[in-house]
């Protein structure tokens, strides 16, 4: 006999302690500490920040804890938290040029000012299990690497300023009055959006779908020539100009990740043949993210520089309504929700047809059918 | 097959008290936020039916789940509300429990199941069966704002449609159905057209539901939080179903009554009752169907 759906919120209540307990695992292991995430989880921590939207590594480890690693839904913690906390004024524009490097590599010169630092990356290693971190022992390597940052000169120019004196590459002048960017957090996005607009959509898309979307454009659904002009890695200072003082001041250093991608263009109607730039902006180390961004970035300049838009990754209403895990992992996981009363209507309907469609086959027809 | 669950799930805890969280602002947002839905909501209500774009926020709450009906709500309650929250005519199933929960922690205000006695209403794909009345407020979780985003998935593209009123893409879909099947193929979320202008998505209701939105003397509000807008339907505002003289819009009937309060006149959910299929009908919105058994007013 039916029994009416009660107790909801006995189950909700149970469901937490499960979760905590799933969550916590064996209690004879030892507990993870927020402190041990945030310095030995480094990437992931990197990850939750910057799709969070949020700089602060202890938050973000905490995030990752409380999911139980899993990152999409510690962003989402992250982004709940953000949502409430005011916004007390605006740093002034990230200088990356005078950036403290701690990485920095082009591929488009061999050698240039400032040099190539290799820093720390798993781009050259072997991938092989190592099996002394199973047996909590020192790692293969051992020995203090040489601080790359040690003889750095002041300020090291990027690639793409070394290219813009020749002329070759696009310049993006600052627009007259420098008007406040829109605030993706405050505002609705809209469409058309501005490049501002995009490119804070996409440092708050999730890495995955920038990933996909930046590979299609290398294989032939979007017409991209792409060279990596250059990525850089190290701490910047973060400055304001408080009212009261009226000079500026360096509250804080963060860890940003820098990828300028320089793209072929043949040229137009308006503009010479020169090279195009993409632009890709992420917290701590996330190089795949940067560089995701920037290709995602240039396709969709598309537009904008008189290219045909034929796919995806040039379309800003697909790639930028689509690219918030949070708003994708809700509504993909909103279908595990009760839905008898659509699915009643749709039950009422496929039998009206099917009913309808009897009378006019014969018992045959349907069956083959 | 599952090994045999564990006790450690089922141990009875003490019946669920829900005590106001001090450390979080009234109805959880902060009152510049609430302040900003408001005015999207004045806008709303000036022009019914049309879609407001909104700052919508990042909720403790899954998008999809019921943030923007939850902002809104959050936006217009006050400490004298009785709110009830339903999903899918229930005010039993685990969301809007959920949902009910986050208000009572957030503003500690009274809670009902019974329509009459609610000022605000938050719901999920369902209208209730029992009339509202003036001075309730009722507002849908809505998934998708836009009614002609199947049709036309550019945003650019279907503001200027609405912008001109220009509803030939929705009334072609209509009658391709009536074309291939004889009858219109859109059982919930069926379009409406509001105040005579704007063409309007009720939000996955049945279109069972849909007469009831017709000169309703209550507020209807619609909150879209992860497409970002909302729109309102005033009390006492005409909201006409699309449909063609020769196939006029019709609702879904039964041949069936509720099994449990012998109502033919509600919205009624199939229960599948064993192994064989055999079935039974129930009235989707619990509190109408309790409110109809006199003896079984006690909780099962």
């Amino acid at each position: 006999m039916y029994v009416a759906v009660k107790g909801g919120e006995t189950a909700i209540l149970n469901s937490y302690r499960l979760l905590a307990d799933q969550r916590r695992g064996d209690p004879t292991q030892p507990e993870l500490g927020v402190a041990q995430i945030r310095e030995q989880l480094k990437l992931a921590v990197d990850r939750v920040m910057t799709e969070g939207s949020v700089y602060d590594p202890e938050l973000a480890a905490l995030a990752i804890k409380q999911a139980s690693g899993d990152l999409v839904e510690a962003i989402f913690l992250l982004r709940a938290y953000r949502a409430t906390l005011p916004r007390l004024g605006t740093t002034c524009a990230l200088d990356t040029a005078r950036m403290a490097l701690e990485r920095r590599i082009s591929a488009t010169f061999k050698d240039l000012p400032g040099g190539q630092v290799l820093g720390p990356t798993y781009d050259y290693t072997q991938r092989l299990l190592d099996f002394t971190l199973l047996a909590s022992g020192a790692p293969v390597v051992s020995g203090d690497a040489v601080a790359a940052g040690s003889a750095q000169p002041e300020a090291t120019p990027r690639v793409v300023d070394l290219l813009n004196q020749e002329g070759l590459i696009e310049t993006r002048p600052v627009p007259p009055g420098d008007p406040a960017p829109v605030d993706l957090t405050r505002e609705p996005l809209r469409f058309p959006a501005d490049r501002a607009t995009r490119l804070q959509n996409l440092a708050r898309g999730d890495e995955g779908f920038l990933l996909a979307m930046a590979y299609s454009t290398q294989r032939g659904y979007a017409n991209s020539h792409p060279f990596v002009g250059e990525i850089r890695l190290g701490q910047v200072a973060v400055e304001i100009v408080p009212e009261e003082l009226g000079f500026v001041i360096s509250i804080g250093d963060m860890e940003l990740t820098e990828c300028e991608m320089v793209n072929q263009f043949a040229g137009s109607k308006t503009e010479p043949p020169q090279f195009t730039r993409g632009y890709g902006l992420a917290f701590g180390h996330s190089e795949r993210k940067a560089m995701a961004m920037s290709l995602v970035d240039r396709a969709l300049r598309a537009d904008e520089l008189g290219e045909a838009v034929l796919s995806p990754a040039q379309m800003p209403e697909f790639v930028l309504a689509h690219s918030d895990s949070l708003e994708a992992s809700g509504f993909v996981q909103h279908l595990k929700l009760p839905h008898y009363v659509d699915f009643q209507a749709e039950l009422e309907l496929v039998r009206k047809m099917r009913a309808v469609a009897a009378t006019h086959h014969t018992p045959t027809e349907e069956a083959a059918a | 097959m599952n090994a045999p669950y564990e006790a450690v799930a089922l141990e009875r805890l003490p019946e669920p008290s829900v005590e106001r969280a001090a450390e979080v602002n009234f109805a959880y947002l902060d009152e510049r936020t609430k302040r900003m839905i408001r005015r999207a909501i004045l806008k709303a209500v000036a022009i019914p039916g049309y879609q407001v774009p909104f700052g919508s926020r990042e909720m403790p709450l899954p998008y999809g789940w019921g943030t923007g009906g939850i902002q809104v709500t959050a936006s217009v309650i006050g400490p004298d509300d009785t709110l009830k929250v339903i999903d899918q005519g229930s005010d039993d199933t685990v969301n809007a429990v959920n949902i009910r929960r986050f208000f009572q922690r957030t503003t500690g205000v009274a809670t009902t199941t019974r329509t009459v006695e609610a000022t605000l209403i938050q719901t999920r794909h369902r209208i209730p069966e029992i009339p509202l009345v003036e001075g309730q407020v009722l507002v849908y979780q809505v998934p998708m704002p836009e009614p002609m985003q199947r049709l036309e998935p550019r945003e650019t593209e279907t503001r200027t449609l609405h912008g001109l009123a220009e509803y030939g893409l929705m009334h072609v879909k209509l009658y391709e159905d009536i074309a291939r099947y004889g009858h219109i193929a859109t059982t919930y979320d069926y379009p409406v057209l509001v105040n005579g202008r704007y063409v309007m998505a009720p939000s996955p209701i049945p279109k069972f539901d849909n007469p009831k939105m017709h000169m309703n003397p209550a507020l209807q509000l619609f909150g879209a939080g992860r497409e970002k807008r909302i729109y309102a339907v005033p009390p006492y505002t005409s909201v006409e179903s699309l449909g063609f003289e020769d196939h006029p819009f019709e609702v879904q009937r039964w041949d069936a009554a509720c099994a449990l309060c012998g109502a033919t006149d509600s919205f009624l959910d199939e229960v599948i009752t064993d192994d064989a299929g055999a079935r039974m009908h129930v009235c989707s919105d619990s509190d109408y169907c309790q409110s109809r058994q006199p003896a079984a007013g006690e909780e099962a």
